[in-house]
């Protein structure tokens, strides 16, 4: 299997750290240092993600699945660690290291994010064609019925109709919304989507619909996937290999099936029990 | 070729009532392609759990499940890598779960290409496939593009096992495959079974059933006190 992103050693943390939390491996409250407080968001998390698959990360609220995706879309600032791409200077680069243009062209060529909440995908007051139209601009693109076509082919993927790529995404329904924020994640064919909480806060029908199109457009595309969810379900139905974070660490890693049937931390045997 | 060597698993609780349960306990055991080993007993005592060892759902405790693959190279599935593992479980292992968890909204026929596409075979030739395999197993034609969710229990077993065996995989776990299963669909069921074998599979499954597994099984054991032991 081709390995697409390798990470390795990634931190993220908010404050200056102290002599007791930077240089120790001492045990922290929760995530936050007792000394001085700094919040270790992400600490020390190293996976890879290969050619095709779907990688789910499953933990509590403010176990680090956030952070950790907003970090590798450029969001947020690393602390320490690295990231590697396939897909550029063939991986052997990192890319926490590269200049902040680069790291543009990384974000609209090589990476594709659905974010929970879709104000912070979309330009709401921007007509749905607009918004997919901002993606293939950043990444190059200017002949204008090309990416015409293209946005086309986009919503029709994800079943919106083409007569409605005029209108603003803030007339749409949560579940449209994420589908188009979907469409413009995929528009330049990144190797890579990065999907955070997607289908949180949608009812179950509206899940059930942007679940089937994920799975469509990553059969069909080939892309690798990082799914963020605090839904086993998700989980289960999604991916292939499943990371378990607690406390911005990861503490069980294995395939999905193997995660949710013989879970062997506490926290994970805890998370799989309160399944109802 | 598969040989399990000395195999254990245990439960650890960290929840609930904290139990230690041991599950299996230095299991040996081999089978050759070509042939079935059949594993008998009653509820509870394991014999999911061994087929789950296999497939690497169950993290083994001890011990080590030798598989040689089509390139005659020999793996520990118990020992290894997750990525080799999974292009194992894509290319040579089937597993018939004794319950079918598939996505509800998906057409029978279109479950069962799934995995001949991603061995990258064709459409046409994997609905061909499909076709050919739902037609034995005697699932009627009106229900090949429906969702599984509409069918009746033994229809879903019939696809279940379908499901895991469309690829011919060299190794298959089946997991009480006849369960749930009328007298005719048995039958069916069970020349299914015999055809693997004639095309050199190696197949490890789990009964309740004595008469069906007595049909197909080129040896059973019978698990006691989580070990096996040969019964014929």
């Amino acid at each position: 299997m081709q390995q697409v992103m390798n990470v390795n050693e990634l931190t993220v943390r908010y404050g200056d750290g102290c002599v007791y939390c930077i240089d120790s491996d001492k045990s922290l409250d929760k995530n936050r240092c007792p000394k001085c407080k700094t919040v270790w968001a992400v600490r020390n998390v190293s996976f890879s993600l290969y050619h095709s698959e779907v990688l789910g990360v499953v933990g509590e609220s403010g176990s680090g699945k956030s952070t950790l995706m907003k970090t590798l879309y450029f969001d947020r600032e690393a602390t320490s660690g690295q990231t590697f791409l396939n897909a550029y200077e063939d991986g052997k680069t990192n890319i926490f290291s590269v200049s902040s243009q680069q790291q543009r062209a990384i974000r609209n060529n090589l990476l594709g994010m659905v974010y929970q909440n879709p104000l912070l995908g979309l330009l709401m007051d921007f007509s749905n064609g607009g918004n997919i139209a901002q993606k293939l601009i950043a990444a190059g693109h200017r002949n204008v019925s090309a990416m015409q076509s293209r946005t086309f082919e986009l919503l029709e993927h994800m079943e919106i109709s083409v007569n409605r790529v005029k209108e603003p995404p803030k007339n749409f329904s949560g579940g449209m919304q994420q589908r188009v924020q979907i469409s413009k994640a995929i528009a330049n064919n990144p190797p890579v989507l990065l999907l955070d909480e997607v289908t949180t806060g949608l009812d179950l029908s509206v899940q059930a619909k942007v679940l089937d199109l994920i799975r469509m457009v990553q059969k069909k595309f080939n892309i690798s996937i990082i799914v963020v969810s605090h839904d086993l379900a998700v989980i289960r139905m999604l991916s292939d290999r499943t990371i378990v974070m607690l406390d911005g660490q990861i503490v069980e890693h294995g395939f999905t099936d193997q995660i949710l049937e013989d879970p062997q931390h506490p926290f994970t045997q805890t998370l799989v029990h309160s399944l109802i | 070729m598969l040989n399990i060597n000395n195999l254990s698993k245990t439960f650890t609780m960290h929840v609930g009532n904290r139990e230690t349960i041991n599950c299996l306990d230095s299991v040996s055991l081999s089978v050759e392609p070509g042939q079935m080993l059949a594993v008998i007993g009653p509820s509870g005592k394991g014999k999911s759990s061994l087929l789950k060892c296999v497939y690497g759902t169950y993290l083994t405790t001890s011990g080590n499940i030798y598989y040689t693959d089509k390139n005659n190279v020999t793996h520990d599935l118990a020992n290894m890598n997750l990525q080799d593992m999974r292009l194992l479980r894509v290319n040579e292992i089937g597993y018939v779960s004794q319950f079918f968890h598939v996505i509800p909204r998906i057409a029978a026929i279109e479950i069962l290409c799934e995995p001949l596409i991603n061995r990258g075979i064709g459409r046409a030739e994997a609905v061909k496939r499909a076709e050919s395999l739902l037609e034995m197993v005697g699932i009627p034609e009106s229900l090949w593009n429906m969702y599984p969710s509409t069918f009746s229990g033994g229809e879903k077993q019939r696809l279940n096992i379908i499901y895991g065996i469309i690829t011919k995989p060299r190794l298959v776990l089946l997991d009480e495959p006849t369960a749930s299963l009328d007298p005719n669909s048995k039958t069916r069921v069970l020349e299914l079974i015999k055809e693997l074998k004639s095309q050199g599979s190696i197949i490890l499954g789990v009964f309740h059933d004595y008469n069906a597994m007595k049909v197909v099984a080129d040896k059973s054991y019978n698990i006691v006190t989580k070990q096996m032991e040969l019964v014929s």
